[in-house]
Formats: structure tokens, C-alpha cells, sequence
């Protein structure tokens, strides 16, 4: 099963698009469309190269705070929840494309999943005005995270 | 169904269809069923032993604080009738023994839904004719925090009766629709998730039983719906304005959820 997501906003963003210098800002405040294939997304998004660094800092800020329900020892974070499961070894038990849909929608594997979906804007209610038309995180954020992930082994 | 036999029993038409009424109500709200958690436990008991002392010992609980406030407000001549609270109502020890066990209930007057502080202020209207006063201002704050104080140690008991119903059964779709960014429901954390860590929080059944509470990370006293709006801002959904008609449908339904869970009034939490 292949789906593609985003292809309105991309539309709508597509005349703006001639001004190659926006295409920058478009690309963070809109979804770029992606594919599934089985329980992957095999390319990452944008074609954006992630960088583990910054990954961390996703994953341990305010932009991610994937801690709320996450143990990640490697951080060395004083506080880590447990609603989901601890994240050690994960990018040695996921592909970089497991990690990749386990973050952009992981209501796509499982429909009662309380992991929020970090990129996707359809389907929610009562989004709080600052947060509307806008994923949780940017796409360059997500392959940051993925890069990060990918170093728990 | 007690519904359905009165439907039985009444051939007249304006009665059928009043005795119909009652149907579609209990169908758009289920005879409540019993919450996951029965009995219920406190937010208390999920606390760290230091929240825990300071709530269990009058003088070192800040909530105790709101409540002495309270104590003075209630003998306090207000508005234009000149009256306090206590001219009518005499010693709160006596008079409001029990009654906030009983909040929110529905007006029988007006067949509005009120919770503890809309009570008082109708009063502040009708009867002492003054202003309302400002959802969590210091006023209000602590005569909720002094009339819920006399109700201490007495189980909840909300009425859930017909005319509570309508409001009970959106109480009850609100707690379980997922919302904001975050796109989760009060099941998500205070069903399924209790004892758990969220961050550095340990997740409770959510009950509003020891409200208002002091709150260290508020540094101040605060109402259940402050609480709950920081529910809704922690999933980053539209917070509804403190005493609104969807957080006190809200409150009715946890009410009832933490039927049997004495009063705490002044809660102490982190
Ligand atoms: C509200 C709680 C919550 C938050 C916040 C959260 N997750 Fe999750 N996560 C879960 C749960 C629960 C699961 C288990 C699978 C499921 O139910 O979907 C999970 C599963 C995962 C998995 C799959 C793990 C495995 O071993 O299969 C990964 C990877 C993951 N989360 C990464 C993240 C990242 C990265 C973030 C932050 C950007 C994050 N999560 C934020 C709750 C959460
Ligand atoms: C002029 C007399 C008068 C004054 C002054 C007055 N009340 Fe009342 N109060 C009443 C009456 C009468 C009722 C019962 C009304 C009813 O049942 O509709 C009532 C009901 C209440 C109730 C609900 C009791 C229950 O059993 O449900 C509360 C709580 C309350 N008052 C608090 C206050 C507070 C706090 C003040 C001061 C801010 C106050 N009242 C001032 C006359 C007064
Ligand atoms: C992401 C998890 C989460 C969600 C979703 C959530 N809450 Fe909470 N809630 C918390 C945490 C954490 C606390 C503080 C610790 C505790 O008492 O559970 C809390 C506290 C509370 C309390 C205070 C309990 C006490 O004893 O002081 C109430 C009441 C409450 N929540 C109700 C709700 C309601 C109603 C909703 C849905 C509108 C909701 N919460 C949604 C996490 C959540």
C-alpha cells in the first residue's frame, strides 16, 4: 500500500513556489508528501539529510519532549516517562524507515495510538490557534530525529 | 429500563411522547456504568510523601491560607442588600456542612448546571445584590476553598438524575474525544496510563475531589478548571475560559467518576 500525504497543501503552496527563495519556508511550514511502503517511509522527507546532533535536541526539547513518555538513558536526562516504551537499542530493532513512520504517523500502524503523530496536520479537533496549520515538528526536525535514533544501537 | 416501562404504562399522547423524550435522552446518555477505576483513588495518593504531609497538616498546607480568607469574606457585609453570607447562612460549620459534595448539581430554579463557585456567586447576585466575582480571583478562590473546607472527610455524592443527565452525558463524550496537537483524550492519561510517568509527573485517576488546591508550580491557591485547563494546554487544544458551560460538564461528570472519594479541600499538589 502506497499513500500520499500532503498533496493539497502542496498544491496550494505550489504558487508561491515560483519564488525558488520561499521554497525554504514552504518546505518547513507545509507537508511535503511522502510514501509509505509496508510499515516504512524508505525516503526521507524533502530528501533532507538528518543530523543526529540536532536530533537530540529535538528529542530531548520542547520541539520533541518525546521524554514525556520515553526512557532514553543515552541522554542522561534527569526525568523520562514510561507511557510508551524505553527507546535504547531502537535503531538496531527499527530500519531508518521504521523510525521514519513511527514518528510522522504512528496512528498508521495502530489507530489507538497515543504517540502523536509529529507530521500530520489532518484529523485533529480544537487545536490550540499557535499550533494550527503547522505539524509538531518540521521535516528537517524529523530526519534529525531519525538520525539521532539511528545511533541507539 | 424503568423508561420503558413507563412507556408501556402511558397510552395517552402528550405523556408518549414525554416518556419518548426520556428515551432519546438515556439514549444519547447510557445509565452511567461504572468507571475503570472503582473505588476511586485520590489524586493524594499518587503524590510524594512531602505533597502528601504538607496536605495532611493544617499548618504547614498554603491552601489553609485561602481558607482562612474565606472565613472572613463570609462575614463580610456585600453589595447593595448589605448582607454576608453568614446573615443568611450562620455558622458555615453547620450550613455548609456536606454541601460541596454535592457540586456541581443542577439549579432547580433555572435548570442551569452549578458547580461550587457559580453557587456562590448567584448568591453574590440574588441575594446580597453585588457583582459576580471574577472566576479564579482571590474572592471567589477562597470562599470556594472555605465553604468545600466544611465538607471535608464527606464522600462525594453527585446527583446523575434526569435533569443532570444532558450535562453529564457531554461531560462524559468530552472526557473520552481526542483533541489539540497532541491529539489525546483524559482516557489516554488519567484510564489508561495511571502510575505511569509522564516526564517527571506520575499520572492520577484525575479525580477533583481536593479542590481548590494550593499548587507548588502555581505558587498560588487554584480552581479544578485552571487544573483542567492546563490538562488542555499540556495536549495544546483550545483551553475553554474557566467556568464555562464545557468545563462545568466536565466537572459534573469527574463528580461523579470520584463518587465516594471524600472531600480534601485545601488539595496540595505539585
Ligand atoms: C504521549 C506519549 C508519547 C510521546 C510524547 C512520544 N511517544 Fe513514541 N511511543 C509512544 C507509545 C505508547 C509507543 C508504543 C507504540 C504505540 O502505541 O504506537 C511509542 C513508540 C515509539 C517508537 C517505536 C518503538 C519500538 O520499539 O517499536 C518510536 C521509535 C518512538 N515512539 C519515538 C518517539 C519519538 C522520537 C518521540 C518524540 C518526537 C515520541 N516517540 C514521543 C508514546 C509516545
Ligand atoms: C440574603 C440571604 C443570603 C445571603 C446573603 C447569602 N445566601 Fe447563600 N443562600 C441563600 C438561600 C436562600 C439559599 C438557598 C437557595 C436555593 O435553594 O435556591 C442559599 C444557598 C447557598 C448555597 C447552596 C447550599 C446548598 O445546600 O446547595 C451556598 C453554597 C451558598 N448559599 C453560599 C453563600 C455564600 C458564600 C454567600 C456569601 C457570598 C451567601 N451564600 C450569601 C441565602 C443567602
Ligand atoms: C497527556 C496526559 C494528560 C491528559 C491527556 C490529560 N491530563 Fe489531566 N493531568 C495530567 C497530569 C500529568 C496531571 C498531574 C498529575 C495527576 O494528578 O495526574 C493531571 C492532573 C489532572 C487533574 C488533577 C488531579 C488532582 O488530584 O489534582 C485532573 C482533575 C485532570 N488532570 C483532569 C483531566 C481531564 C478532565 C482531561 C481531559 C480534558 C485531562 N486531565 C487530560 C496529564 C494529563
Amino acid at each position: 500500500m502506497a499513500f500520499m500525504m500532503g498533496s493539497r497543501k502542496r498544491a496550494v503552496a505550489g504558487g508561491v513556489m515560483l519564488l525558488s527563495a520561499a521554497a525554504c519556508a514552504t518546505v518547513s511550514d507545509n507537508l511535503v508528501p511522502y510514501q509509505i511502503s509496508g510499515d516504512e517511509i524508505r525516503a526521507p522527507l524533502a530528501a533532507l539529510a538528518g543530523d543526529a546532533a540536532r536530533g537530540r535536541d529535538v528529542l530531548m526539547g520542547r520541539d520533541g519532549n518525546c521524554l514525556l513518555c520515553h526512557a532514553v538513558p543515552e541522554t542522561g536526562a534527569r526525568f523520562m516517562g514510561n507511557l510508551g516504551p524505553p527507546l535504547s537499542g531502537v535503531g538496531a530493532r527499527l530500519s531508518a524507515g521504521q523510525l521514519r513512520l513511527r514518528i510522522v504517523d504512528p496512528g498508521r500502524l495502530n489507530a489507538e495510538s497515543i504517540m502523536p503523530s509529529y507530521y500530520r496536520m489532518e484529523g485533529l479537533a480544537r487545536v490550540a490557534g499557535v499550533w494550527q496549520g503547522k505539524p509538531v515538528l518540521t521535516a528537517q526536525q524529523i530526519e534529525d530525529t531519525v538520525a539521532y535514533l539511528q545511533t541507539l544501537r | 429500563m424503568p423508561a420503558a416501562t413507563r412507556l408501556g404504562m402511558v397510552p395517552d399522547l402528550g405523556r408518549w411522547s414525554a416518556a419518548l423524550s426520556t428515551i432519546l435522552l438515556l439514549g444519547a446518555a447510557p445509565a452511567p456504568e461504572t468507571p475503570p477505576h472503582h473505588p476511586a483513588k485520590s489524586g493524594i495518593d499518587y503524590a510524594s510523601d512531602d505533597v502528601r504531609r504538607m496536605q495532611a497538616d493544617d499548618f504547614a498546607n498554603p491552601g489553609m491560607l485561602w481558607v482562612a480568607q474565606g472565613g472572613k469574606r463570609w462575614q463580610e457585609p456585600a453589595g447593595n442588600s448589605g448582607k454576608s453570607c453568614a446573615a443568611c447562612h450562620g455558622d458555615a460549620a453547620k450550613a455548609m456542612k456536606g454541601v460541596a459534595a454535592r457540586y456541581p448539581g443542577v439549579d432547580a430554579a433555572t435548570s442551569e448546571l452549578l458547580n461550587l463557585e457559580g453557587r456562590i456567586n448567584r448568591c453574590r447576585k440574588d441575594q446580597q445584590a453585588a457583582e459576580p466575582l471574577a472566576y479564579e480571583s482571590e474572592d471567589l478562590l477562597a470562599l470556594t476553598a472555605y465553604v468545600a473546607h466544611q465538607s471535608r472527610g464527606q464522600p462525594l455524592q453527585v446527583s446523575v438524575d434526569a435533569a443532570a443527565r444532558p450535562y453529564f452525558a457531554r461531560g462524559r463524550e468530552i472526557y473520552y474525544r481526542r483533541q489539540g496537537q497532541m491529539n489525546l483524550a483524559c482516557t489516554h492519561c488519567h484510564e489508561q496510563n495511571v502510575g505511569r510517568k509522564l516526564l517527571a509527573d506520575t499520572i492520577s485517576e484525575g479525580h477533583g475531589n481536593a479542590y481548590p488546591i494550593y499548587r507548588l508550580e502555581w505558587q498560588s491557591a487554584g480552581s479544578l478548571h485552571r487544573r483542567l485547563r492546563a490538562c488542555y494546554f499540556g495536549v495544546r487544544a483550545e483551553m475553554p475560559a474557566a467556568g464555562s458551560a464545557e468545563l462545568l460538564d466536565l466537572e459534573l461528570y469527574l463528580a461523579w467518576r470520584a463518587r465516594g472519594l471524600p472531600v480534601e479541600t485545601p488539595g496540595v499538589r505539585r
